[in-house]
């Protein structure tokens, strides 16, 4: 077990540029970890050694020079989602129909980062375009919890995740459409973070649903995802559905909240997430996570959001209509995949068989889902009457704040599930994010925070903090002043609990 | 597919039996330097694929942001249209897999359009004024280019591979509807044509496009349907599309028509579909039927945010309005002094801009327009071109004038001076040296053509010399055939008379 890559991107930072170690040691140590694990865990599609090591160097040559560091997290290394685009790095979003796809072009995010000195070691695995909650979804092989090998790592963002919980990485970016950040990093012991829409940029960021999807920072720590989720967010000319606000202070808040007193606070109980989908080690986890909140100072409340039970049902209307356009685009006229590009064919054979052989089954499912529901005739009832539907969650939260600062539950209903064990049950998948979805259907921000382990099974579950929009700073100071007294009573971090990997030979 | 005349109702029967119902849509391509959502430019002719980027390529990831000058052309030309401007409207997906559209989606707009409910009046050849409604006026972006290469006639069906050019993906367009134009009889081909040339002449005068139907920039698909004569309920319209030109849209719903009264006389239906303009044989044929009327699967465009055009933007665009071309004509007819039939004339001529150029250039406006509407019009004519493709400027125009105002030229010579100009020899001032044409205004010279004249016809002489003035018009004739008509007539004869008296 290394020290450089079992640390926090906090403490990274401080020794690099304290120049007690260089960027280069740390991500050479991050390259060789990937090298020796990822052959098991699968969290990568492809790792950028090369171009991880020039980053790293650039920023040991600053910190040579005595210049100042490019940002506060300036050398650490990071694991991007393939759902960003790279320029010169292949971006896939997990699909056959763009393997090899080159970007011509960097993600606004990929840009910040780069700007910011972060190295970015490599692209994780997604479901394929973020559909799912398993990362099984992925055309390039399925993705294995660090917890248990055996199970997922959540989805879609299960390679940022399990790249966090196998010490692969200590930061990682991924994207949340229903949950894609959040359900990956409860079910792996991990922090991870939806902002506010429009708070950090979607261009370049290879869309799926445009009114849902939101890129966010993951962490092993809070305080991590607060300076991660400083470097990336903040308004961009290039994205018009981006706020043109001050980013909210994470940072400072994540700071405060360590202090341990969350006195005035008060904190809402969602009431209906809960039920016979719900894991009971899952609820008895999360009703100690409240009571360690009480502890804390906070006042809890209990709290209805009636509508937030339409949520899942309205978001499987929503997200694959816009996902039934956005993927039209990739029909092999410019680039990916091109199939039957032969004699006597038509380019709309060409379309039509390159769809087929490039999209897996539960991109086609919907995208027959997402066609039907925009079709004449059915626009109304389908699609009209889901946006109404996220009308009503939005009142739903805008209510709840008007009595609390910040909701929470928990983050997903069970703990990591067992690999295949629901890929024949898209419903039992969609299920996962039956916490997560109300927060993309408002546009308000919400983070994962690790709250122990189940009693059943001993795996990770997640406390999901929500809070209004723009309002970052007060869930990420709950988060953070949890994490302390969590770790404190437990005798250290959960993420210390994961057992060690086998290195492969 | 072929079409013999048995499958034309003569012009004549078709209106005996049936009311024609138009209705125009008219693309327009903004001349804004930028496209409509991102940076690359919009210049036309450029080499194939050099005017792209991520979002106009629309890569995976790429987002679009509006260009804020092309809504305030769209705003510009709604109040021109006499249109509401909406308060708060969006963009919308139209939804439909072509290869030249690279997302597979047109990024336009649906039941939210930023213009609406307007009036166009145009005026025809007689002077009988057409009002036209206008139903929306919205924004969206131009496709791709789709090259055919190998069939017979250039489109998809046949050809053997196709080559694809988005230098015009994402060129801001405006698209501009009619309601539906009824009432309008035999003249339904002429009102197209009219309508068509009043909105080039409006966007024109707005300067927010350069209006060029052979490139494209001003497109006019020809909605045409038949309906039994006095019958209100409206006949399965057509779609013609590949309308190039002003007159093509007169032929084109002229040809419409009969075909659609052939097909109805037989007992036929007609279908709802696209056809195809064919410039070279003036008629239409279809394009592939479609089994189920298109589903566009329209939805609010998810990746732009609403636009709201405050009502103090809106006012403030309104007083940017030119001067608007009915307005212009009107003023035209006061300071020229024209007579509505003069004024008619230098319309239907196409030389009100070039006229108006000519004045400015210094030349009397009668002048100017008889130059435009009488002379230069047949030259053009003959030549097959339009006014102001003919190869003389309205400064040169103007310089003519001004020799001939001047006494240097009389009319005839004048013409020729043009006629040099027109063969390229150079401006008018050199047509005049190169030729020779200069009036012959050395009196000198004049009186031994004049004393050669009057001693070749003494007879004459001599009854000038008798008081007979009117006998003087054979020497000045005489006179003038000798200088080859490069003398003033006028002149000449003071000269004779003075000779005679003396």
């Amino acid at each position: 077990m290394s020290n450089l890559t079992h640390s926090t991107a906090a403490d990274l930072a401080a020794k690099i540029h304290a120049g007690e170690v260089s960027s280069v040691e740390v991500t050479q140590a991050h390259l060789d970890r990937i090298a020796a694990i990822d052959s098991t865990v699968h969290a990568f599609l492809h790792v950028d050694t090369e171009g991880a090591l020039a980053a790293a160097r650039a920023v040991d040559e600053d910190v040579a020079a005595g210049r100042p560091v490019a940002s506060p997290l300036a050398g650490v290394p990071l694991a991007l989602k393939d759902v960003f685009a790279t320029k010169d790095i292949p971006t896939t979003c997990g699909s056959r129909i763009l393997e090899n796809w080159v970007p011509p072009y960097d993600a606004t995010v990929t840009r910040r980062l780069r700007e910011a000195g972060v190295v970015v070691l490599g692209k994780t695995n997604m479901d394929e375009f973020a559909m799912g909650s398993s990362t099984e979804n992925s055309a390039f092989g399925v993705t294995r919890n660090p917890w248990d090998l055996d199970r997922v790592p959540g989805g879609s963002g299960g390679g940022s995740s399990a790249s966090l919980a196998a010490f692969e990485a200590p930061l990682a970016i991924g994207t949340d459409t229903g949950g894609s950040i959040r359900q990956p990093a409860s079910v792996t012991g991990t922090v991870g973070v939806k902002p506010t829409y429009g708070g950090v940029s979607r261009y370049g960021l290879v869309a799926f649903s445009s009114s849902l999807d939101q890129g966010g920072p993951c962490a092993r720590t809070v305080l991590d995802a607060a300076l991660l989720h400083e470097v990336i967010a903040g308004h961009d000319p290039f994205d018009s559905t981006s706020i043109d606000a001050p980013v909210p202070p994470v940072v400072a808040a994540a700071r405060e909240g360590a202090a341990g007193d969350l006195r005035g606070v008060r904190v809402g109980v969602v009431r209906e997430f809960t039920g016979e989908w719900y894991q009971s080690g899952v609820l008895g986890a999360f009703e100690r996570s409240v009571e360690v909140l009480r502890e804390l100072g906070a006042e809890v409340v209990e709290v209805s959001c009636p509508n937030f039970d339409y949520a899942l049902p309205a978001y499987y209307l929503i997200a694959p209509s816009e996902a039934s356009s956005n993927l039209a685009r990739f029909d092999a006229m410019r680039y990916g995949l091109r199939v039957g590009d032969e004699r006597g064919n038509s380019a709309e054979q060409v379309m039509a068989l390159t769809r087929e052989a490039g999209f897996g089954e539960e991109v086609k499912r919907r995208i027959m889902v997402g066609t039907y529901a925009l079709s004449s005739g059915y626009y109304d009832a389908y699609y009209g009457q889901a946006q109404k539907v996220r009308t009503l969650i939005s009142r739903d939260f805008e209510r709840a704040f008007g009595e609390v600062d910040v909701l929470v539950s928990p983050t997903t209903p069970t703990t990591a599930f067992r690999i295949g064990e629901r890929v024949d049950d898209p419903v039992a998948m969609y299920r996962a994010d039956l916490c997560t979805i109300p927060a993309n259907m408002s546009g308000t921000p919400a983070m994962s925070v690790p709250a122990g382990l189940s009693e059943e099974d001993g795996l990770p579950v997640g406390l999901q903090i929500m809070a209004p929009a723009l309002q970052e700073q007060r869930m990420y100071k709950v988060a953070a002043a949890y994490e302390v007294a969590r770790d404190k009573a437990a005798g250290g971090a959960l993420i210390n609990r994961v057992p060690e990997l086998e290195v492969a030979r | 597919m072929s079409l013999s005349t048995a499958d034309l109702l003569d012009y004549d029967e078709v209106l005996e039996r049936f009311d024609p119902v138009l209705g125009l849509e008219v693309h327009v391509e903004l001349s804004t330097n930028t496209k409509m959502f991102c940076g690359c430019p919009t210049a036309f002719g450029a080499e194939p694929n050099t005017q792209v980027c991520p979002v106009c390529l629309g890569l995976p990831g790429a987002l679009p942001v509006v260009n804020g000058k092309a809504v305030e052309s769209a705003i510009r030309i709604g109040l021109a249209l006499g249109c509401e401007i909406a308060p708060w409207c969006r963009f919308a997906r139209k939804n439909y897999f072509y290869p030249d559209m690279p997302k597979n989606f047109q990024t336009s707009q649906y039941d939210e359009p930023i213009a609406f409910n307007g009036s166009l009046s145009l005026e025809l050849a007689d002077g009988t004024v057409v009002e036209v409604g206008i139903e929306r006026a919205h924004m969206e972006e131009d496709t791709g280019k789709s090259l055919h290469v190998g069939g017979a006639t250039g489109r998809i069906h046949g050809a053997e591979h196709s080559l694809l050019d988005y230098n015009r993906a994402g060129v801001p367009l405006i698209e501009i509807v009619t309601k539906p134009i009824t009432g309008t009889g035999a003249r339904a081909p002429e009102v197209a044509r009219a309508y068509v040339t009043a909105l080039r002449d409006l966007l024109r005068a707005l300067d927010v496009s350069d209006v060029r139907m052979d490139q494209g920039s001003l497109r006019c698909d020809a909605n045409v349907s038949l309906m039994p004569r006095g019958a209100t309920e409206f006949g399965t319209r057509t779609e013609t599309k590949n309308v190039n030109s002003l007159r093509s849209v007169e032929r084109a719903v002229r040809h419409e028509m009969s075909r659609q009264g052939a097909v109805l006389v037989a007992g036929g239906e007609i279908m709802q579909e696209t056809r195809h303009f064919d410039e070279s044989t003036g008629t239409t044929s279809a394009g592939r039927r479609k089994e189920t009327s298109e589903d566009y699967r329209y939805f609010p465009e998810p990746d732009l945010v609403p636009m709201a055009p405050s009502a103090d933007w809106v006012e403030q665009l309104r007083t940017t309005l030119p001067e608007l071309p009915w307005e212009r004509r009107k003023r035209v007819q006061t300071d020229w002094q024209l007579s509505d039939l003069e004024l008619r004339d230098l319309v239907n001529a196409g030389a009100l801009d070039l006229v108006a150029a000519t004045v400015d250039a210094g030349a009397a406006p009668d002048a100017a327009r008889a130059w435009w509407v009488n002379y230069l019009s047949q030259e053009a004519n003959s030549r097959g071109v339009e006014l102001a493709e003919l190869p003389i400027s309205p400064s040169q125009v103007a310089r003519v004038a001004a020799l001939v105002a001047e006494g240097e030229l009389t009319n005839k010579l004048a013409r020729e001076v043009v006629d040099g100009v027109l063969a390229g020899e150079g401006e008018p001032d050199a047509v005049v040296e190169s030729r020779g044409l200069a009036v012959v205004s050395d009196d000198t010279a004049l009186y031994a053509a004049i004393d050669d004249a009057l001693a070749a016809q003494p007879d004459v002489a001599e009854k000038i010399r008798g008081g007979k003035v009117q006998a003087a018009g054979a020497i000045v004739g005489a006179v003038m055939k000798a200088t080859k008509g490069q003398a003033d007539a006028k002149r000449v004869r003071e000269l004779v008379l003075e000779r005679c008296a003396g």
